[in-house]
């Protein structure tokens, strides 16, 4: 029986040693159609501003680490403070903010309705109260940055804009995904669901998307 | 509990607080300023408006620690005769009903025409959105916030 076992694991490994060249033969053929098929697709097209090795470009791994980015971008604790309008959204089903503050100049609110008016350094105690950061505001009039009712493909786009993202190039758009407002987001306040992925994992697929080439989705 | 100055309508307050507690708390039962009203509590009506440093803060959600260093403004600081051009149109058009929410609507109206010296019923709007009044007066509010503005503009400095 251990003689019938060697054999059949010789066999195993002479099969796959006959097989290997073939197999990086394909993969490599594989690669080849897969690259000059990418070349003349248009909506995997980095935009032009974002200048990144082509060493590392791969807009498959590209556009799967955006799934997770969109996912988080679109949830309450991020899509919120990104509205269609000029009004911040509130809450788990993102109604509009009570008491319709408006978002302003600087994104910090108007006359009275300052952000800073309600919302203090830290997180109110209590469920529901507002939550809190030294530097709460909405994007500015200026560099609206709208996440509501964008498809995956139409946010990658604009988030790489540069005349949209508020000159971002990639190394400052590598440094947001720390921003003291993003991060705000995994600590909401009472009552308020997390993002659906941990900010690390958020993190290390907003690094992929962007170090892959930030390769938009097809839709 | 700590030693804690605030200093509220130019006067310094020397008290004992928990650096956490709501500024209102501190402002009404330990420098004894009963002017500013207690709402919600969760920074969702406006009753407990006040100004720090020139803005219109909710008490009721402010933290007590925020306000060491800086001009706290009640209502009963707004002016000594009770003559700010707000006051004056809030008297004059009549405004209050049961009067309640009315110190912050003020301190908040304040805050609009410093900003906007000839505000548009939508600039009113913006402004004072956040400050709710149960009696329903807000057509009042918006007339003495314009008559308010009127009185400024004659108040204000020729040339």
């Amino acid at each position: 029986m251990k003689k019938n076992k060697k054999t059949e694991k010789k066999n195993i490994f002479s099969v796959q040693a006959a097989t290997a060249p073939v197999a990086a033969l394909l993969s490599m053929l594989i690669f080849i159609v897969a690259v000059g098929a990418s070349a003349f697709r248009k909506d995997d097209t980095p935009v032009k501003e974002i200048k990144l090795s082509m060493i590392n470009s791969d807009s498959v791994e590209s556009v799967k680490a955006f799934e997770t980015v969109y996912k988080v971008l679109m949830s309450p604790r991020c899509m919120n403070c990104h509205p269609a309008g000029d009004i911040p959204l509130q809450g788990d089903d993102s109604h509009l903010h009570a008491m319709a503050p408006k978002r302003g100049v600087d994104g910090k609110g108007v006359y009275a309705m300052k952000c800073s008016n309600c919302h203090q350094d830290t997180n109110t105690p209590g469920l529901h109260t507002p939550p809190g950061n030294p530097d709460w505001h909405l994007p500015p009039a200026a560099m609206k940055m709208v996440f509501q009712g964008k498809s995956a493909h139409e946010l990658a786009k604009q988030l790489v804009d540069k005349k949209q993202n508020g000159n971002k190039d990639t190394k400052k758009l590598i440094e947001h995904a720390d921003d003291g407002l993003v991060l705000a987001g995994w600590n909401p306040g009472e009552g308020r669901t997390l993002p659906p992925v941990s900010h690390a994992e958020f993190k290390k697929a907003w690094l992929t998307w962007i170090k892959k080439g930030a390769y938009a989705p097809k839709k | 509990m700590a030693k804690i100055t605030l200093n509220i309508n130019k006067k310094e307050y020397p008290l004992e607080a928990d650096p956490q507690m709501p500024l209102l708390w501190a402002i009404r039962d330990l420098a004894g300023l009963k002017g500013t009203k207690y709402g919600c509590g969760v920074a969702q009506c406006g009753a407990c408006v006040v100004h720090l440093n020139g803005e219109a803060v909710r008490s009721c959600v402010t933290k007590v620690s925020r306000a060491v260093g800086k001009q706290v403004v009640t209502i009963e600081g707004l002016s000594e005769t009770n003559s700010h051009p707000i006051q004056k149109a809030w008297q004059e058009v009549d405004v209050p009903q049961c009067g309640y929410c009315h110190s912050g609507q003020i301190m908040s109206a304040v805050v609009l025409l410093r900003e906007k010296p000839n505000p548009t019923d939508q600039d009113i709007d913006d402004a004072m959105a956040g400050n709710i009044c149960r009696c329903g007066t807000y057509l009042r509010i918006r007339k003495a916030i314009h008559v308010a503005a009127e009185e400024q503009k004659k108040l204000a400095p020729q040339g």
